[in-house]
């Protein structure tokens, strides 16, 4: 018998929802074949099978949420009993979760102090009590902690330490420290039921995700957005030629976005600080030597930023095959954690789906992020003539705490420069 | 009406009427579930009522009050011609199991629970084939698997007549000698209860201590208690034979390396219970119990087959009625839809011996085990005016805490009452009580219950009736 624990899935993620079994209970399963699909709060991720056997059983089923390290599956593999390596993040079952077999031995640090009656309510109000701010002696919860934790009374707390608690507290930082900040309320919503119908829907993996670094990158960051237009009209001339030589190979979609990422990685060259990150707890600002830009894409299951490599080595046709790789990934739901980290700048273009304009939020840690709107054509003055020229608006949003206004306007001209002008970009970037 | 040919429709299906059936039974029915019962037995009540808890400590009550009687003489109690009529002791200790059992058969009755006589057995996903009764199958929406454990033996008893727990709590004769194979609690219970019906006694067992789950300081007390009552008592001992001869049974038993061969009228074999998780028909049902045999369930007592629950000596964790009757309960409240868990922090352990032991959430060897530091108070019963006046000082009581946050983790106790004091403790623990709950809590005088407040006060190292250390 194999115990199959989900493993490691990478820094940060501590559970995943399932999405879809490849396999039922008394299925044989090959060696790496497909075994689950699972969702973190960062990507789908595919994991395969770690022995050939046959399928004693399976923990849950679609929508269920299964933590790191607790058993996914039971593989009857014809060896003697036996768990599968212990993953980075081993955390007790989940109450109530689905066939997390129920933990007999006791974990070193023991369950959480709560009396029986707390724990039923904790189960009624679907709160995890692990997760329960504490006010009793002992760090034991009451019954109103879990009132308090389920109406999200303490959303004000949890976030922070959430967000990185461990750095916080090596900041020094109290962990209730967004409770003092003035004026900010933090009171139940209210029952919107009493105002007409309503459905819920748990707030889960990528949304939750995506909720957790909006609020931290909003709250933390000074923001200050720069905007302008590029004349892009020499570009899409060049662009729609280019794309006919091009047509059927890989990258040969030649997209706009292609053509931008190049120019901004040029100018993050330029300007450093566009390609940094402030640790406010170190007082440091990190510059990278590495140019890794992300692109915002919707997936239908949410936001993610998928990143691509070095785009200061590549080739804009290769950058075009990596956004084509990556986007039709992202369509199939198969993009993985290692694809979303070690990003240093963000583009958001949403210029397809439309826009004049548009402020992006900051993909915290980075220091900025450009928004694309929509190529339109547009009455232009060029040598005090009225022409119709095709214009790019592009929104460059950044962390005024390491860049300022003056900083983002050489960035944004320098961008509307290279795109002005395909040459330019060809010889400079 | 044909026999066997009868097909039921339930909407819960239990198959075993347990201390963990029944209950899971009465709870689904009282929440509004259609409830049907296959019992293979007579009778409802499952091993505890019939052969196990109930009657052996009826028969233990029965020595303990003779023991009691005959010790009394220093208080000023002689009792002349005290004497045992074994006749009549069985007859007790059966009124008292059929009555329990009529009880449990009544209560069943009044909520309307179907009880079906004989063997099931999973013959599909949602079906069971029913051996032996009226009713030939039951199609089910929900099922719970209760189906207890049975007693476990030696290769070398396998094809001699000796003695299991059942048979020594029937008190057919009162062997002149005895030899109990099995130092854990039903091998020392009965051990000590036919010691106090006038057997000559002897304990051998396999491994190096008895009762391995409690701690070795409480085990202690009751091994020093028992080497006066036994005739002996030998541990890292392996009987490797057994022979039925005219006047009993030769037994040889291997012990460092020494191979000897005694004689004694009977031979109680105690080593244990198997869960009754063969010829089940679980493969019908995608459930591969361990090697083992326990079924793997989560805190819903859900196994990895929809809709079917297992419970009791069947489920991971001790085999103990109440252990068992709590996971019934669970099982019915979440097959009715409510947020039930069996999330218990502390199942508590009672070993009836001379003097008794308890203990309930962690001991120190599993504390020690995970390298866990605790800080442990301990109350001696000598020093409690109630045990004195009683004449039962033998015995401690200890209070295991986490050092930092002063939580109660466990509670050991060995001594007079232990099994009815242990409650308190799991309550403690269940209720994430620290060592101040414990102290201020008032704890009336004079009592043996005294002696639980007194261990937490040593614990915080402000100890009143003992000298600090």
């Amino acid at each position: 018998m194999y115990e199959f624990k989900l493993p490691d899935l990478g820094e940060g993620v501590h559970e995943a929802e399932i999405l879809e079994w490849h396999v039922s209970v008394g299925d044989t399963v090959e060696e790496d074949a497909p075994l689950v699909e699972v969702e973190t709060d960062k990507a789908a991720v595919t994991i395969p099978s770690p022995v050939r056997g046959r399928i004693a059983s399976l923990a849950g089923g679609a929508g269920d949420v299964i933590e790191v390290g607790s058993v996914i599956a039971v593989i009857e593999d014809g060896a003697a009993d036996r768990p599968s390596p212990p993953a980075d993040a081993t955390t007790p079952a989940a109450p109530g979760a689905p066939l997390v077999p129920r933990a007999e031995a006791r974990s070193p640090k023991g369950p959480v102090p709560a009396a029986p009656a707390t724990r039923r309510l904790a189960r009624e109000m679907g709160v995890r009590i692990e997760e329960v701010a504490p006010t009793g002696p002992a760090g034991r919860v009451t019954p109103d902690d879990v009132t308090r934790h389920a109406k999200g009374a303490k959303a004000a707390q949890a976030a922070p330490v959430a967000l990185d608690a461990g750095r916080l507290a090596q900041a020094g930082f109290a962990a209730h420290a967004a409770s003092a900040i003035p004026f900010l309320d933090m009171d139940p919503l209210p029952d919107f039921g009493e105002f007409g119908q309503v459905t819920i829907e748990p707030l889960r993996s990528i949304r939750r995700k995506v909720a957790h670094k909006m609020v931290t990158s909003m709250i933390l960051v000074p923001h200050v957005t720069h905007m302008d237009e590029a004349d892009v009209t020499d570009l899409e001339a060049f662009r729609r030629k280019a794309r006919e030589g091009h047509a059927g190979r890989p990258g040969g979609k030649l997209t706009l976005l292609a053509f931008v990422i190049k120019a901004v990685t040029a100018g993050l060259r330029a300007t450093p600080a566009f390609n940094a990150s402030l640790d406010p707890f170190k007082e440091e600002i990190v510059y990278k030597k590495y140019y890794n830009v992300g692109i915002a894409v919707d997936t239908g299951r949410g936001l993610v930023v998928p990143v691509i490599r070095g785009t200061d080595t590549k080739s804009i046709l290769a950058i075009s095959a990596d956004i084509e790789d990556l986007a039709s990934r992202g369509r199939e739901g198969r993009i993985e954690v290692a694809d979303l980290r070690g990003g240093t700048f963000t583009i958001t273009n949403v210029g397809p789906m439309g826009g004049t304009a548009l402020i992006p939020a900051i993909n915290y840690p980075e220091v900025a992020i450009l928004g694309m709107g929509k190529v339109q054509d547009k009455p232009v003055v060029r040598d005090g003539q009225i022409v119709i020229r095709k214009v790019l608006p592009l929104s460059l949003s950044f962390d005024h705490r390491i860049a300022d206004g003056a900083d983002a306007a050489r960035f944004v001209s320098e961008l509307v420069r290279l795109l002005g002008d395909p040459d330019t970009l060809f010889v400079e970037s | 009406m044909v026999m066997g040919s009868l097909r039921e429709q339930a909407e819960v299906a239990i198959i075993g009427a347990g201390p963990g059936g029944y209950v899971a039974a009465i709870r689904a029915a009282d929440l509004g579930r259609e409830v049907v019962l296959v019992e293979e037995r007579e009778k409802p009540g499952g091993v505890c009522l019939t052969e196990g808890c109930i009657p052996s400590k009826t028969i233990i009550g029965a020595v303990e009050l003779m023991e009691s009687a005959s010790q009394a003489k220093k208080m000023g109690l002689v009792y002349d011609g005290l004497r045992l009529d074994v006749d009549a002791l069985r007859q007790w200790t059966s009124s008292v199991v059929e009555n329990l059992t009529r009880g449990v058969a009544g209560l069943l009755e009044k909520r309307g629970v179907h009880v079906i006589r004989g063997r099931a057995r999973f013959d599909g996903r949602r079906s069971l084939a029913i051996e032996g009764g009226d009713v030939a199958g039951i199609d089910f929406r929900h099922c719970i698997v209760a189906t207890g454990s049975s007693i476990a033996s030696i290769p070398p008893a396998y094809d001699v007549p000796v003695w299991t727990s059942a048979d020594a709590l029937a008190l057919t004769c009162i062997p002149e000698t005895l030899l109990v194979v099995g130092g854990g609690y039903i091998g020392l219970e009965m051990g000590t209860a036919y010691a106090g019906l006038g057997s000559r006694v002897t304990m051998v067992e396999f491994s190096a201590r008895l009762l391995m789950g409690a701690d070795p300081d409480l085990v202690k007390v009751v091994v020093r208690a028992a080497q006066g009552r036994f005739a002996g008592l030998f541990v890292d001992s392996k009987v490797v034979g057994i022979r039925k001869t005219e006047a009993g049974f030769a037994v040889t038993v291997e012990h460092e390396g020494q191979s000897t061969v005694n004689e004694y009228e009977q031979v109680l074999v105690a080593v244990g219970r198997r869960p009754n998780t063969k010829d089940l028909g679980l493969e019908k049902i995608g459930v591969a119990p361990d090697g083992r045999g326990i079924i793997v369930v989560d805190e819903a007592m859900r196994t990895s087959a929809p809709d079917v629950y297992a419970i009791g000596d069947v489920a991971p964790g001790p085999m103990l009625a109440h252990k068992a009757s709590r996971e019934g309960k669970v099982a019915a409240e979440v097959i009715s839809g409510l947020p039930s868990a069996r999330d218990n922090r502390a199942v508590p352990a009672v070993v009836f011996t001379s003097p008794e032991i308890a203990w309930t959430g962690m001991t120190e060897r599993e504390a020690g085990e995970m390298g866990r530091p605790v800080a442990v108070g301990r109350f001696p019963l000598a020093a409690l005016g109630r045990a004195r006046a009683a004449g039962r000082t033998e015995g401690f009581v200890k209070v295991i805490t986490d050092p930092d946050s002063k939580l109660i983790l466990g509670v050991g106790m060995v001594g007079h009452a232990a099994s009815e004091l242990i409650s308190e403790a799991t309550l403690a623990i269940e209720m994430g009580a620290s060592l101040e709950d414990l102290l201020a809590t008032i704890h009336p005088h004079p009592t043996f219950s005294e002696a639980l407040g007194e261990a937490a006060e040593a614990a915080a190292g402000t100890p009143i009736h003992v000298s600090r250390s």
